[in-house]
Formats: structure tokens, sequence, C-alpha cells
């Protein structure tokens, strides 16, 4: 019974989440997020002085329910991901994510003197996939653009692509990946990820 | 004597060039935008290791005792000398507003920001633009052509290599008369360059499996965001 309720409460709160996702529009959301990791970020010595474990597990719990990872890994994975199985779509999309969090979770870390500025973007009513624009702004050096695709879901707008000075973070992938399937099919690719994603694990502090 | 030993460096050099081109092309498929894969990843290799074992550490040291306000003025003070390029740039790709907006920064940052070393225009809002002879070109229709990698300079397209060296003819730096004074804000500005790309550089080899082919297709990108001011056509993707 106990369990039942907890469950219940679970539950009652997962909805919760998604109702306040949706009423938000993808700039407020995306600035949101933003401003709440940067806040944290801001206020830890050891996430600046470089624990991508202890960023990980920020990114893991205040960004990654936004992103859609299976979008993400089909995006960078290409034409061959539709000849995938249903069981290697979710290992590739599992293994991506990790190394993508990774990817994040390392910039966050050099995260120093930059102040971030949200672009004003126009979201018609009806649109269901927008960019939001955003710019890192540092002393001394131009302004790096930092854009967020996102496509709107049933329950909210899920971030699907992230570019860096134009550079997507996911599409950058295409060639690397192709080459790996075209070398060593699909589950080769799989391995070729699991692989770095534990290399990575054991090596970071 | 002199021309002798240039003429056998070149020559060695295709030689390598060659090799390395050959030896490429039987393990991969290579990209149609790089055609010459096989020099590239030489190049590469060469530009890797002179990282690894001077230009990084010097950044490194460079980085760790200038303390940042002097990071800052020395950024904004090379950014202010090429903010005059970029003007060039703007007039010569017919955006006029964006031409002006950069002779006023140059008008502002060399008198009230001190020869450039505050930016004063930036807090005004005269937006920094990013431009260079390649992106000209690119207007004006030139195609990018063979991608290559350069030792020292790094990643261009054949269209930007053009660029680039047109960019060098003009640069004020390169221009200055009394040689080791030029050498040394030359020198400078590579090193504050390096600096300020130190952090990406954990980044990029944690994210990339092959880093050479990382680092060619986030430069392709990259150019064609600039190219397009920052905002290319979407190319709609398929999965």
């Amino acid at each position: 019974m106990k369990r039942l309720l907890s469950l219940f409460f679970f539950l009652a709160l997962l909805s919760g989440a998604a109702v306040a996702a949706t009423e938000r529009s993808p700039d407020t959301l995306v600035q949101q997020v933003t401003d709440d990791v940067l806040n944290i970020v801001r206020q830890d010595k050891d996430i600046q002085s470089g624990d991508t474990k202890k960023a990980i597990a920020l990114v893991d719990a205040k960004v990654l329910p936004y992103f859609d990872f299976q979008r993400m890994t089909a995006l960078a994975v290409g034409r061959n991901w539709r000849k995938a199985t249903p069981e290697q779509q979710k290992r590739l999309s599992e293994e991506f994510k990790k190394l993508l969090v990774r990817t994040y979770s390392n910039a966050l870390t050099s995260y120093k003197d930059q102040t971030i500025s949200y672009k004003p973007s126009r979201v018609e009513p009806g649109e269901t996939d927008v960019v939001v624009k955003t710019e890192i702004v540092q002393p001394g050096s131009k302004p790096v653009q930092l854009n967020y695709a996102l496509d709107k879901q049933a329950d909210g707008w899920k971030v699907y692509d992230v570019m860096v000075a134009g550079v997507s973070l996911v599409t950058n992938y295409r060639s690397s990946f192709a080459q790996e399937v075209r070398d060593k099919g699909i589950d080769g690719l799989v391995t070729m990820l699991s692989e770095r994603n534990k290399q990575l694990e054991s090596g970071s502090k | 004597m002199r021309a002798n030993l240039s003429r056998q460096l070149s020559a060695s050099l295709c030689v390598g060039a060659i090799i390395a081109a050959s030896g490429c092309a039987t393990t991969t498929e290579s990209d149609p935008a790089d055609p010459f894969e096989g020099f590239n990843r030489a190049m590469f290799t060469v530009n890797e290791g002179l990282d690894k074992v001077a230009i990084k550490p010097i950044a490194q040291g460079y980085d760790a005792v200038t303390p940042l306000p002097v990071k800052v003025g020395v950024g904004n003070f090379f950014g202010n000398i090429w903010d005059s390029w970029t003007a060039i740039n703007n007039l010569l790709q017919g955006k006029g507003g964006d031409a002006l907006s950069d002779v006023g920064r140059v008008l502002v940052n060399s008198t009230i920001g001190i020869g450039g070393v505050f930016d004063v225009a930036s807090e005004m809002g005269l937006t920094k633009h990013s431009e260079e002879f390649g992106q000209t070109l690119a207007r004006w229709g030139v195609g990018d052509g063979p991608y290559f990698y350069w030792p020292l300079i790094g990643p261009r397209t054949t269209r930007d290599t053009f660029g680039w060296l047109v960019d060098t003819y003009y640069d004020p730096v390169w221009r200055v008369d009394k040689v080791p004074l030029r050498n040394s804000l030359v020198a400078l500005r590579y090193i504050d360059l390096r600096a300020s790309l130190l952090p990406s550089d954990k980044v990029v080899e944690e994210a990339a499996f092959d880093k050479y082919i990382y680092i060619r297709d986030a430069y392709l990108q990259h150019r064609r965001n600039e190219v397009f001011d920052g905002d290319p056509p979407r190319i709609p993707v398929n999965y």
C-alpha cells in the first residue's frame, strides 16, 4: 500500500512537471534551465576546478529531462538509423546520451567569467520547431553563439540539437559514425561508443 | 645554397605528402570536401606535435601568469586593430550599416578605449562583427574548394586560404616596421588566441572519436555559419 502511494505520488510529481513544461515557451525554458544550472556552477568550487563527475550529476538532474536523446542520436547516426533494430537504437541512444552529457559537463567546468545573453526569439503560435538563440559573452573576445533547437512534444518542448558557434554537437558526429557503420556495422558503432564511455568514466576523477 | 635548401625541403615535403596521401587512400573513404585528406592528416599530426611540445605549454604559462584584466586588454587591443579590416570587408559585402558601426567601434575604442585596450563600443551597443576576406569572397559567390589543414594556421578551405593571405597582407600588425616589435606582437596575438582556446581542449579531446574529422567537420559548419552571419538557412536533416 505504502509502495502504491509512493508510486502514485511519484506519478503526480511527474505529471506536475510535465504540465509546468508545456506551459513554458521554449525561450523561457532555455533561460530558466540555463540560469538554474549556472547559479549552481557559480557557487560550486569543485565544478569550477574541473570535477566532471559532479558536473555530470548536475546536468543529469537539471538538464536531461529537457533533452530528446533519441532524436539526437537519430540525427547523429543519419541514414543508418532506420537500419538499426529497436534494441540497437536503444543502446545507441543510451551510449550517445552518456557521451553528450559528458561533453556538456566538461564545457560547464570551464565556465568562468562568461555571461549568457538571451537573444529575442519570436515563437509563432502553432510553431512546433524553433531555434532559441543565446550568446556566451566573454570579456576580451567575440561573443560565441550558443543555440538550441527544440521541438514541441506531448510533454513539452524538448531540445534536440545544440549548436556552438554554428557547430552542431550532434550532426558533427555524422561522418565518423557513418564511417564506423560502414566498417563495422551498427553493433560496431555501439561498441565504439560504449568503449569510449567506459574509458572516460574510469579516467575521470 | 639557400635556394637549394628550400628546393630540397619542398621536394621532401612533396614526397611526404604523396606518401601520406596514398597511404590514406587505402584505409578510408574520403569526404568529397576533403580530397587531400592524406596530406591534411600529415599536417594535422605535425601541428598536434608542435602544439603539444611548444605552443600549448607557452599558452598555459601565459594563461597562468597573466591576470584576467590584462588578457582582456590584449584581446581587445588586437580586436580593435582587426575591426578596421572588418569594416572594409563589411563594405565589400555591401553591408554599409555594419561597416559604419565597425568604423564607429574603431573610433570609440581607439580614443575613449585607450588605444583599443577597453572595448567601450560594445558597452555602447556597437556590436562586434566577425568578418575577414574569406567571408567576402564567399559573399561574392566563391565556393569553398577543397579543404586544407595547414601547419600553424590550421584548417582553411581553399577559398579561406586565399582569404587568409589577403588578410595577412592587409594586417596592420604584420606591417609594423620594427621587425622585433612586429614579431613580438604577432607571437603575443597567437599565444593569446591559443590561450583562449585552452578550455575547449578537454571538451574536444573527450568528445571526438577521430579528432581530425571532428575538427574538420566543425570548421566547415562554423565557416558556413560565419558566412551567413550566424543565421544560416537550416538544412533539413533526415534519418
